[in-house]
């Protein structure tokens, strides 16, 4: 089994040079981490910048250079700074290459929901709805199952929906797996868990076809 | 050169009546108005609309506004980080509009560049949907959103000159650009501002047509939300 970490690590291997990612808040964050340095990647935040370094050293924040998350970060050579209407023209118009966001709940046919638990949490959407709604490849970096141990894995989602059929890749601390047209497609098992676990642990169609290997990390 | 520029920050809020919808730039923290935010509270104006991506946090930025129970509906995408307005908002005393990130900068963009709608995938199938024309494009749904009406915009920009050319700075720029010349009167506050002729205009990010006032603010205190860094 996965840890964040162990998620984000299996991630970054779907990360391809000169693309350009948007990372969501969270597990996804962490993905940047481990990008292979020998490709060249960029990173988008919504809130206006593409060519996101590090967090500054201690003493070198600038309170005008935050991610999404309203982290302090920095930027490296080649990096701009835009309005927010042109962010969301780099999202909406599909110039972002691979969109690694969370999820609280995925359903079989690609809905997703993660902004809204009615009574509960109601913090809002951010930037996800534009982001699912228009971009061609999402992965969904989250756990299989939730703090009470139920699959996040659904044939209907029971939250406020995000978007509309829109995931086509899920990364968990169990497995990878596919999006296709009668559920979720097994693709590979995270190190050390079983077909049978993963299967336990996932609500919605769960399609098992031949073999199923181990995910490789790095 | 047609002067936009006021000298006091009074001057920057006249006009602001209760009831008002306003425009507010900033992404949590990061570009805020903090000067206008402030003079606001002084003022006293009930009954406010806002249009901000967020609602600051509990002591500042527009938490500052809520605390005094002067906004009473917010338009926002997220509105994680502040207990007040969650506390105002679950027991219905504040009315709130949660809108997606990208549909909020382009309702105001849509404003400014006078486009009554739009279309946008954003949002299809889910609650933001609800009572809105929907069409099929290229195969895709998309909803019809609306342009923002508003009676003032209250924008942060880093330099700015007497005839209101703006640059910004950094990830403060966000969604000040967007909403200069959305509403009916456009109030810059800049940390520096100088005579015209001393910005490149090849560097202006904002031209001074779309702003009908502007001041140097008397201090920023710039509050960082999330302080993080990494060892040397």
């Amino acid at each position: 089994m996965l840890d964040k970490n162990g998620i984000a690590k299996r991630i970054a291997r779907e990360v391809k040079d000169g693309y350009y990612v948007n990372l969501g808040i969270g597990i996804p964050t962490l993905v940047a981490n481990f990008v292979r340095d020998d490709i060249e990647v960029e990173f988008q935040s919504e809130n206006g910048v593409l060519g996101m370094g590090p967090f500054p050293f201690e003493g070198e924040e600038d309170a005008d250079i935050i991610n999404a998350g309203k982290q302090t970060i920095t930027t490296l050579p080649g990096a701009s700074f835009f309005d927010s209407a042109t962010s969301f023209a780099m999202i909406r118009g599909k110039h972002v290459d691979l969109t690694i966001l969370g999820a609280m709940e995925v359903a079989e046919n690609g809905d997703i929901a993660n902004w809204k638990i009615p009574g509960k949490m109601v913090k809002g959407m951010g930037g996800a709805m534009d982001l699912v709604a228009s971009a061609e490849n999402i992965i969904v970096a989250m756990m299989h199952t939730n703090k009470r141990g139920e699959s996040k894995l659904l044939k209907k989602c029971s939250l406020p929906l995000t978007g509309v059929g829109c995931v086509k890749k899920i990364v968990t601390n169990l497995a990878v797996l596919e999006v296709v047209e009668s559920g979720f497609k097994l693709l590979e098992r995270a190190p050390g868990v079983s077909v049978e676990e993963i299967d336990k642990a996932t609500e919605g169609n769960l399609i098992i076809e031949g073999d199923i290997p181990e995910m490789k990390l790095l | 050169m047609i002067n936009k520029k006021i000298n006091t920050v009074q001057q920057a809020v006249e006009g602001v009546k209760d009831g008002m919808t306003l425009m507010l730039g900033g992404f949590g923290l990061c570009g805020i108005p903090e000067n206008a935010i402030a003079e606001l509270v002084k003022l006293g104006v009930k009954n406010l609309t806002c249009i901000s991506n967020n609602a600051g946090v509990d002591e500042f930025g527009l938490g500052l506004l809520l605390q005094q129970r002067q906004i009473k509906k917010m338009i926002s995408s997220y509105v994680g980080e502040n207990d007040e307005f969650e506390r105002q908002m679950l027991s219905g005393e504040l009315e709130v509009e949660l809108t997606p990130q990208g549909t909020l900068a382009e309702k105001c963009r849509a404003a400014q560049a006078g486009f009554p709608a739009f279309y946008t995938p954003a949002g299809y199938g889910t609650e933001v949907a609800e009572g809105k024309e929907s069409r099929e494009f290229n195969g895709k749904m998309h909803i019809l959103e609306k342009a923002f009406e508003a009676d003032f915009a209250f924008v942060k920009a880093w330099k700015g000159d007497e005839a209101g050319n703006l640059i910004f700075k950094g990830t403060a720029r966000n969604f000040n650009p967007c909403m200069c010349g959305a509403a009916k009167i456009t109030v810059v506050e800049v940390e520096e501002l100088v005579p015209a002729g001393e910005l490149d205009p090849n560097q202006i990010h904002i031209p001074g047509i779309f702003v009908q006032r502007i001041f140097q603010g008397e201090t920023f205190e710039k509050r960082i939300e999330q302080r993080t860094v990494r060892q040397r």
